[in-house]
């Protein structure tokens, strides 16, 4: 059934006549309950936003007016049929928009908590058009996918006869999970390898328990397993084997979704003093690892006084994660201003209601440390907005001769991350961008090597979970063309 | 999970084990490690891969307790499994023939430098090695080092066994001795600091095998950061093995003494539970 043959069904189309669009359009957008801005700042796995209650989704629900051109849909990039599961959950169907969901959408619980929303389907929505506020798709999707998985009836999907071809994954993040689900749906026998000791890439050692519980991701886990998806931890490829060993073992196409992972730093003085570390380092300490947790072997510095330089969702999450684990001051450091800066608008928010400082326009020129060469102090360089520089945004100038210095014990340096250069150091001829990025077709993410695809940060360079999934999702159905042209 | 086919001790604080890990067996080289993880809420660890068995798919370990993790590493009997094991990481060890090598060990490095030492001797060089410790009991791996060294020379440092002096004292007197191609040292940041500035002196080209603190071991974290020449690498895909001549040393024993409190403390509730146990 194409959508405008969905939409024409009798129920939606009752559903439609049963409030005026007006009327819709009036009621005012629901709002997340959330726990307290104090206690939660000294809690570390308990999550921020509650969810929905079934009568403030269907109440939410109803304020989409089912638009017959669903504009929402294009500022989706996987393009979940967005009226049809808002409409399911309006009647009640709560199980039924679950499924709505994950014929798109290998992750909704996930992609409903962490999507940059109101940049993506919510800026798209119609009511923005009117001035008004966008329907809470981000919030009915993970209200949606959250009932199914309490419910304990979670739909899996139709699995394709087995072709046993054999298909290998690189990484297990949301690209490589993404790619395995749609990929196992047409029937292949598909493996996921990947180097750490946990399934979930970002999502298990990056993204925090407050924003989105381990739990959570486990059980979509689960669902690719009972669908045939095979997992491999502590398999590195490149490493422990190579892609020219899969290609012996049987394996007729890979998907690489490495991922982004190698940290930058800023390069300044002082900047190796103990208690200066990167993102990647500080959240895989305690997220992966659970170092915060009594009953962890792995160690975490404790700061009071925790700077956290950049300001992107890592730099969030971090920041806040050190306010929990008892900072009494953590600090955001970004050279421009809260107008650039790149995390989403609900992270911020919530940052500053748990008390988190803003210190905008100052950029870290050095660290200093005390005899034992742990940090002790940084010195900041006063910032202005300049001219807009190529990426459209002003770029930050110094103001000659301004300096602020801090005290400090701890440093998160959260300023980007690099493609994980393993799998492209390890492949002789993949061709790859000066940035270390995979090069790849956009339309069928296959490489220069005809068997192997990518995706997500490793060809993006930093993107976003959803971006990350679409292109899973593009490789899936563009190798399963490519194989069976071939044949 | 890995399982553990043999186990051996070769004093009361070091262990051999050999691991099943037939992929890894398969890919490893001289000079390349695994991390290890012991149970679920374990730390991950590196360890240098001493050996393998190809027909057999098992790698060898030979793992000294230090603090918590390798301790409990030590504790995992013949039969048990290791949690998660993943390997090989890091570049593998420039091995070839380049005449007389001095091998210098101490502490924490003697166990790592048993499988280099061995490749060195495959590849036809003549192989002194030097193992240094504070007293007697402290000398680890003395028998294994002697079956692939033309010679091993034991130094402590209260003379209560083999020489008395520092690892220095034991390289000094071999470059006095005869003409050396290259030292190699493993060992404590503050051994091979001085290992690397008495080669300097006699500009002996030499390789420092660097133990940093590692959390994943594949090039994510930044934990393992050093500076060498002035410029930021990480052990654990840059190394382990570098230029000792151009590693800061000052600044990696800086940080290797990070997380020392909270070791401390770690290992004191692990003895206070083990106790309780007894
Ligand atoms: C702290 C943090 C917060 C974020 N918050 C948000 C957010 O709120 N919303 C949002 O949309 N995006 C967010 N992002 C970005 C988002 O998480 C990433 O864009 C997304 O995870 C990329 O997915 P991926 O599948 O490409 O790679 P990853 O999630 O990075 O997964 C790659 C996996 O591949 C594994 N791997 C790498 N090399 C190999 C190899 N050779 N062999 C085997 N396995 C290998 C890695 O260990 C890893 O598990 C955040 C990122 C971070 C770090
Ligand atoms: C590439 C590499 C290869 C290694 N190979 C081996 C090996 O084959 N066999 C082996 O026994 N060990 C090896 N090590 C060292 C081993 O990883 C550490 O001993 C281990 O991580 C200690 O963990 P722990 O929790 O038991 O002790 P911790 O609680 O971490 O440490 C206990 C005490 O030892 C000190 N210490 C810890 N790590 C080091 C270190 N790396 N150098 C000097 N002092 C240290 C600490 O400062 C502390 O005082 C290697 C290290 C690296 C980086
Ligand atoms: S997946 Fe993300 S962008 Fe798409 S509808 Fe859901 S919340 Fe919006
Ligand atoms: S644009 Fe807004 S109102 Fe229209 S269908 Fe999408 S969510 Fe509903
Ligand atoms: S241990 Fe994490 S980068 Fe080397």
């Amino acid at each position: 059934m194409d959508l405008n043959e969905e939409r024409a069904q009798q129920w939606r189309a009752d559903l439609r006549n049963e409030i005026k669009t007006k009327d819709r359009t009036a009621k005012t957008r629901v709002h997340m309950p959330e726990l307290d801005a104090e206690y939660r700042s000294h809690t570390r796995v308990e999550e921020v936003n509650l969810g929905l209650t079934p009568e403030m989704a269907m109440a939410e629900a109803q304020r989409c007016i089912d638009c017959a051109n669903p504009t929402c849909m294009e500022g989706c990039p996987v393009g979940i049929y967005i009226p049809k599961f808002v409409k399911q959950i309006e009647v009640g169907d709560f199980l039924g928009a679950a499924k709505t969901l994950k014929e798109t959408s290998a992750l909704p619980a996930v992609c409903g908590r962490v999507c940059p929303q109101e940049k993506q389907c919510e800026a798209q929505c119609i009511h923005v058009k009117m001035k008004k506020e966008a329907v809470a798709i981000g919030h009915l999707e993970r209200f949606a996918a959250d009932y199914e998985r309490e419910s304990g009836k979670i739909s899996v999907p139709e699995i394709g006869a087995p072709n046993g071809i054999k298909i290998a994954v690189v990484g297990s993040g949301p690209a490589g999970l993404s790619f395995a689900g749609d990929m196992a749906k047409m029937g292949y026998d598909v493996t996921v390898f990947e180097a750490l000791h946990e399934i979930g890439g970002v999502l298990k050692y990056g993204i925090p328990e407050f924003r989105l519980p381990n739990a959570i991701v486990d059980v979509e886990i689960e669902n690719l397993r009972s669908m045939g998806v095979k997992f491999i931890t502590n398999c590195i490829i490149g490493k422990t084997i190579t892609i020219e060993d899969l290609k012996e073992d049987g394996f007729k196409g890979v998907f690489v979704a490495s991922g982004a992972g190698l940290p930058r730093f800023m390069n300044i003085k002082g900047e190796n003093f103990v208690g200066v570390m990167s993102s990647n380092e500080y959240l895989t300490r305690v997220n992966l690892m659970d170092a915060a947790s009594e009953d962890s072997d792995t160690p975490v510095f404790l700061g009071k006084h925790v700077a956290v330089i950049g300001g992107g969702n890592t730099a969030m999450d971090s920041v806040r994660t050190a306010r929990r684990l008892g900072a009494s001051r953590a600090m955001i450091i970004y050279r421009r201003t809260e107008e650039e800066m790149p995390a989403r608008l609900e992270e911020v928010k919530h940052a500053k209601e748990e008390g988190i400082e803003f210190m905008t326009l100052r950029n870290p020129i050095e660290f200093r440390g005390n005899e034992q060469g742990r940090v002790t102090e940084m010195v900041l360089q006063v910032m202005e907005l300049g001219e807009p520089d190529a990426s459209g945004r002003r770029a930050p100038v110094e103001v000659p001769g301004q300096t602020e210095t801090i005290e400090v014990d701890e440093v998160i340096v959260s300023v980007g991350v690099s493609p994980n250069p393993l799998i492209p150091q390890s492949v002789i001829g993949l061709e790859v961008t000066k940035w270390g990025t995979i090069v790849v077709n956009q339309d069928s993410m296959q490489s220069d090597i005809p068997m192997i695809f990518a995706g997500g940060d490793i060809v993006r360079g930093g993107a976003t979970v959803i971006l990350a999934m679409g292109d899973g999702r593009k490789a899936a159905a563009s190798m399963d063309k490519w194989i069976k042209e071939k044949n | 999970m890995n399982k553990i086919i043999s186990k051996e001790y070769f004093s009361a604080n070091v262990v051999k084990f050999e691991v099943e890990a037939p992929l890894i067996a398969k890919s490893r080289k001289a000079g390349h490690f695994v991390m290890v993880k012991v149970g679920e809420k374990g730390e991950r660890i590196p360890l240098t891969i001493a050996d393998a068995n190809l027909q057999k798919g098992t790698i060898t370990l030979v793992v000294q307790k230090m603090g918590v993790s390798s301790t409990k590493l030590c504790e995992l009997n013949e039969g048990e499994y290791i949690t998660d094991l993943v390997g090989p990481l890091g570049k593998a060890t420039h091995i070839e023939k380049f005449g007389t090598v001095v091998c210098a060990c101490g502490g924490v490095g003697t166990a790592p430098m048993l499988p280099i030492v061995a490749a060195l001797k495959e590849a036809g060089n003549k192989v002194i090695t030097v193992i240094a410790a504070r007293t007697k009991e402290l000398i680890i791996l003395e028998e294994q080092m002697k079956q692939y060294s033309d010679e091993v020379i034991v130094m402590t440092d209260d003379g209560s066994y083999g020489n008395k002096g520092l690892v220095t004292n034991g390289v000094e007197m071999v470059i006095n001795r005869e003409k050396v191609d290259l030292c190699v040292t493993i060992g404590p940041a503050i051994m091979m600091k001085f290992v690397s500035l008495l080669t300097k002196k006699y500009e002996l080209p030499t390789v420092a095998s660097l133990n940093t603190i590692m959390v994943d071991g594949t090039g994510m974290c930044g934990a393992c950061r050093v500076s060498i020449g002035g410029k930021t690498k990480f052990v654990c895909v840059d190394g382990p093995e570098f230029d000792a001549h151009l590693v800061d040393f000052d600044e990696m024993l800086m940080r290797l003494g990070g997380y020392k409190d909270i070791e401390r403390e770690e290992l004191e509730k692990l003895s206070c539970a083990s106790g309780a146990r007894k």
